[in-house]
């Protein structure tokens, strides 16, 4: 059930071929766009209702549907806006990066039926701080459209005015989070907004605003032509399409590929990445999502599909499809710690939970990573992370205290064994 | 109106509610630190958190959720109480405990919340932050290991100042509160954020380690400072004044004071005058009360004797020397200390008409001379709401000022007024609510008929579109005593040229210290005041009197608003409240007046003047018709120099001082040092 080659919507991922207009045109680009948007609004927006395309960004929240939030008239006082979310951050992921560097004239395409669909003014991308090269490429396609009126004034030949803006970010992990990704946009700290309002009321500059993935984005245009039958013809319900898996980690060639959604993990790994270094027996954990879901042992991930609702299931989350596999040689309470602090790092300090629970669970942990505590502590340290968990105002509390408490769920016989070790070493 | 159940108790609350409100008209306490009335929601300090259904199945921030229709608010379950536990256990972690020498100690939101949310010990064994001392200027001393991020002094110096002077640098638990570059806080009004602020991270640092707030007497009094009237109270133990806070009046200064108010305490313990002095061959010498009295009987004035009020002055000491000149005969009062002169013959045309809280309504403002940050700092607060929220035009005639909203000067010269651009006339002309901020800068270039004039043709007195009235013409009075004197007739048409022109035989300063001595040569000056400032090196005979925080007494501000005053603490030495000192000088004078306590003394002031008997607006009549004649011209200057030092007591006080110095000219010493 491996995904063929002409079910592909990123031909050009791995960057055999030039990104440039020319290139991005002959693989299908920008191939009367005008006919897309003469389906009007509620055309795009019910299309890719009924393609089942779920938000690509990692909360999974259906696409059509948030683009049906905006308002139906736009007025002049409050435009729309489309913020495309590029600053990509998580540790795992790097999907954006391929698609920018190597194919950036589908994200600008999508932007341009995106942001019509929402009846947006213009589009920003806002692009991670640290992507420079892909930065440049964004830059240089922008141009590329806008030179080919492809976007900017009458888009494509259509009558509508589309801007698409590229903004790069200062490299602060929370301004991924979408209302803090407003606030930096507008100039300010990066710190998430309390919702609601929610931005499709009041965005930037107050102003109604859809904010997507670029991988949603992306894969707009394509659904368009191909239809929301082809796209729903992908994965299990309520988990359909293809999806850009990322695989890092202990496996034989890290790749970041193109899938169906809801393929096995195992013939993932198989197939595109060839099998876990030292074999199955080797491996140890798999964190699926992303560094904010919760990991995975070996045992239950091994044939487990690989979506929103199977990875659910397991108590984990698809997230990002980030994957990231670790094999025996991995410690694994290491490995969580430096979550921890990379959470600790990125927390924004706004509010309490986070700012205060993000730098003690790191340090509970880094002394977990010795053994240096006491057994109750683990316990404690489950508390703690219930205590962060959905006590704050975005989701990166949730995110600290997952992966732990992914590990006490799994590993917790490991935690144990330090600390007895270090007991007994204390003793002799 | 959404109908609700807050823990099983239904009510209605008011449409725009958030939970939090809900809860607390319901009656439920509902912790919380970063949430404050004034300030826009933050939302991050989540000890609000409640339950609420429907919605998700985790707690809710209350502050900033809006309560609507059906909702079930919980705020007792276990799921609430175990959420704030944690919120608390948070913030306390990195929190110093160091409570037994905080200033906040006995006060403090965190310690109080933690007794009543909190767990009873901690499961925190790391190291604990510390954040480095951050320099605020002289008057607020932080501790920031001790700040919980809560970001109230933040939104303070934002919104409701209008300057970004603090701010958050660092994320996550790094994050710091400080100011811009770590330069002085240095607005009028930047003491206010130590009271916002819940913890002990910024505190008072002229009243560092000085007392215990249990220990404190709590007095309610109104401040002198300026004309505003603000209300405050006064922390005194034993004879002193400690400190001084604000009171919440929503008509009148919300719940701020400016910094003068709160830090010209320490002045009313130094150069105080505490003894009789009398002036002999030339210098001053101290004197008995009797001496004193002697020495003024000595000049037989009978009706050649003459009062000026200053600044300072409540109405009873007024009305006692009102009543003490006119059993003489005399009816020599002036209370313009510099020499002004414009009419007063309307109170309306003197008055703040608009009042402080409607003037926040307004959608058109012209100031004419007054530097409004200086002569009223909290009326600035108010024009910054109407600008910065209601998008009122402001414009300014006058030399430029830092406004702290956005704000078109039209020139330095009063001329203006008969010759306005077209946009400016356009603007009036189309407004719904046009005001005019009148200052003495604008009366003394003679604008006060000119500006009677605007108010006709732009119709500032107008019916609103809902029937309420409205009137938009406004003067500034940066005196406490000055509504109050023109009530009492102390006024001269004249100004205190009549004074000087009469040469009466002796000359009562009711602690008028602006007062240009040199022009009552042939008088003996007698000032009753409480501070030994300027008045000391002309006055003949100098009488020890109470400062506004030993003494009950009325005051009335530029609104007109009248406002009781209580007395907290005695006056040092031998000084004397002032109405018993002017009773005692009746008796030495032989003249007969009707009074022989407080309360009969106020009988008869509110006798004469009934507004002066009941805590509201004194109704002030209509405008006066405009002299069409009257021309306003010239440069306009301010009177006020130094905002920290426009009185006697804020001349006195070492804070006062220091402010001036480090805030107004801190650069010229920089400069000089280098």
């Amino acid at each position: 059930m491996a995904l063929a080659d002409k079910d592909r919507i990123f031909t050009n991922v791995y960057g055999y071929q030039p990104w440039n207009l020319k290139a991005a045109q002959a693989r299908g680009d920008w191939d009367n766009t005008k006919a897309i948007l003469e389906k009007g609004r509620d055309g795009i927006v019910e299309e890719i209702k009924a393609s089942g395309l779920r938000g690509r960004g990692g909360a999974g929240f259906p696409t059509g549907l948030k683009w049906s939030f905006m308002p139906k008239e736009p007025s002049p006082a409050k435009p729309g806006f489309l913020l495309i979310n590029a600053d990509e951050s998580e540790p795992g992921s790097c999907k954006d990066r391929e698609i920018i560097r190597h194919d950036p004239h589908k994200l600008i395409e999508g932007a341009l039926v995106a942001g019509f669909a929402c009846g947006a003014r213009a589009a920003y991308i806002y692009i991670r701080g640290e992507y420079i090269r892909e930065a440049e490429v964004l830059f240089a396609a922008v141009e590329e459209a806008y030179d080919a009126g492809l976007i900017g004034k009458n888009a494509c030949g259509s009558g509508y005015d589309f801007d698409v803006f590229v903004h790069r970010g200062a490299g602060a992990y929370i301004c991924g989070e979408e209302t803090a990704m407003i606030e930096s946009l507008e100039g300010k700290k990066g710190q998430p907004r309390l919702k609601p309002p929610f931005p499709a009321g009041a965005g930037l500059y107050g102003c109604p605003s859809t904010v997507n993935n670029v991988e949603s984005i992306a894969v707009s245009p394509t659904i368009m032509r191909r239809g929301a039958a082809w796209f729903s013809g992908f994965g299990r319900e309520n988990n359909h399409g293809t999806k850009l898996f990322q695989i890092s980690g202990h496996v034989e060639k890290p790749c970041v590929v193109e899938e169906e959604m809801g393929i096995p993990f195992r013939e993932l790994i198989e197939k595109h990445c060839g099998g876990i270094r030292g074999g199955w027996d080797n491996l140890l954990a798999v964190i699926p999502g992303g560094s904010s879901v919760p990991l995975v042992p070996a045992a239950q991930i091994m044939d487990a599909p690989m979506d929103f609702d199977g990875l659910k299931e397991l108590q984990s989350g698809l997230g990002t499809a980030a994957v990231i596999v670790m094999d025996k040689s991995t410690d694994i309470v290491r490995a969580i710690s430096r979550l921890s602090y990379f959470y600790k790092h990125e927390s924004c300090g706004q509010c309490t939970p986070c700012r205060e629970g993000t730098g003690w669970m790191w340090r509970v942990m880094e002394r977990l990573r010795t053994g240096d505590a006491a057994v109750e502590e683990i316990d404690m340290l489950q508390q703690v992370t219930k205590q962060v968990e959905g006590h704050t105002i975005c989701a990166l509390g949730d995110a600290a205290a997952w992966p732990i408490q992914g590990l006490i769920r799994h590993f917790r016989p490991e935690l144990e064994r330090r600390i007895a070790d270090n007991v007994m070493e204390a003793a002799e | 109106m959404p109908k609700l159940t807050v823990d099983g108790v239904e009510l209605e609350v008011p449409a725009g509610a958030t939970v939090l409100q809900a809860c607390e008209l319901a009656g439920k306490e509902v912790p919380r630190f970063c949430y404050h009335e004034r300030l826009s929601i933050a939302g991050n300090c989540r000890m609000c958190l409640v339950e609420v259904k429907p919605g998700p199945p985790k707690q809710q921030a209350g502050c900033a959720m809006p309560a609507g229709e059906g909702q079930e608010i919980r705020t007792d379950s276990e799921m609430v109480k175990t959420a704030r536990e944690g919120v608390m256990e948070f913030l306390l972690i990195n929190h110093p405990l160091d409570c037994p020498i905080c200033d906040q100690g006995g006060e403090c939101d965190l310690q109080d919340q933690a007794m009543a949310y909190g767990r009873g010990a901690t499961r925190y064994e790391e190291n604990k932050r510390a954040v480095t001392e951050k320099h605020m200027g002289p008057l607020i001393k932080t501790t920031m290991t001790r700040c919980i991020h809560c970001t109230r002094c933040v939104r303070f110096s934002e919104e409701i100042a209008g300057v970004d002077e603090i701010g958050a640098l660092f994320r996550g638990e790094d994050m710091q509160i400080t100011t811009y570059l770590e330069q002085a806080a240095s607005h009028e009004l930047s003491a206010n954020v130590i009271d916002l602020c819940p913890v002990g991270a910024l505190t008072s640092r002229p009243y560092a380690f000085e007392a215990r707030p249990w220990e404190l007497k709590k007095t309610l009094s109104i401040d002198v400072s300026d004309g505003i009237g603000a209300n405050i109270r006064l922390d005194s133990r034993g004879r002193e004044v400690l400190r001084i806070l604000p009171r919440i009046n929503d008509d009148v200064n919300e719940e701020w004071i400016s910094d003068k108010a709160r830090y010209q305490v320490d002045g009313l313990t130094k150069r105080r005058i505490d003894q009789p002095w009398v002036r002999k061959k030339g210098k001053p010498q101290p004197a008995s009360w009797d001496e004193a009295f002697a020495a003024i009987a000595k000049a037989k004035p009978g009706k050649s004797i003459a009062a000026i009020a200053g600044g300072l002055a409540d109405c009873e000491t007024m009305f006692a020397a009102k009543q003490l000149l006119g059993a003489l005969g005399s009816e020599l009062l002036e209370s313009r200390q510099t020499g002004e002169s414009f009419d007063v013959s309307n109170l309306a045309a003197m008055t703040f008409n608009t009042t402080l809280e409607g003037i926040e309504s307004a959608d058109a403002v012209l100031i004419v001379g007054s530097h409004v940050r200086w002569e009223a700092a909290l009326l600035n607060v108010r024009l910054r709401k109407a600008a910065a929220r209601g998008g009122a035009k402001v414009f300014v005639v006058g030399p430029e000022w830092e406004t702290t909203y956005p704000a078109t000067f039209l020139g330095e010269d009063a001329s203006v007024l008969h010759n306005f651009p077209q946009d400016v006339s356009d603007t009036f002309a189309n407004a719904e609510r046009p005001a005019i901020i009148l200052g003495h800068g604008g009366l003394a270039a003679g604008a006060l008929h000119p500006a009677l004039a605007l108010a006709e043709d732009w119709k500032l007195v107008r019916q609103l579109e809902d029937g309420t009235p409205w009137n938009g013409f406004n003067v500034v009075q940066m005196a406490a005593s000055q509504i109050g004197a023109l009530m009492l007739g102390y006024a001269k048409s004249g100004g205190i040229a009549d004074i000087s022109a009469a040469s009466p035989e002796v000359l009562i300063s009711l602690g008028g210290d602006a007062i240009d001595y040199s022009q009552f040569e042939g008088s003996l000056k007698v000032y009753i005041g409480h501070h030994g400032d300027r008045s000391m090196q002309s006055a003949d005979v100098v009488l020890p009197a109470a400062a506004y925080t030993e003494k009950a007494g009325t005051y009335v501000n530029t609104e007109g608003r009248v406002q009781f005053a209580e007395k907290g603490v005695f006056a040092p030495g031998d000084a004397r409240e002032d109405w018993t000192i002017l009773r005692a000088l009746a008796d030495a004078l032989g003249a007969k007046v009707d009074f022989d306590s407080f309360e009969e003394l106020r009988a008869a002031m509110v006798a004469e003047v009934p507004a002066l008997g009941e805590e509201a607006l004194a109704d002030v009549g209509a405008l006066p018709k405009a002299d069409r004649g009257a021309k306003a011209s010239g440069a306009i200057t301010y009177p006020i120099r130094d905002f920290y030092l426009t009185n006697p007591i804020a001349r006195a006080s070492a804070t006062m001082q220091r402010c001036s110095a480090e805030l107004l000219h801190g650069d010229a010493i920089a400069e000089a040092a280098e």
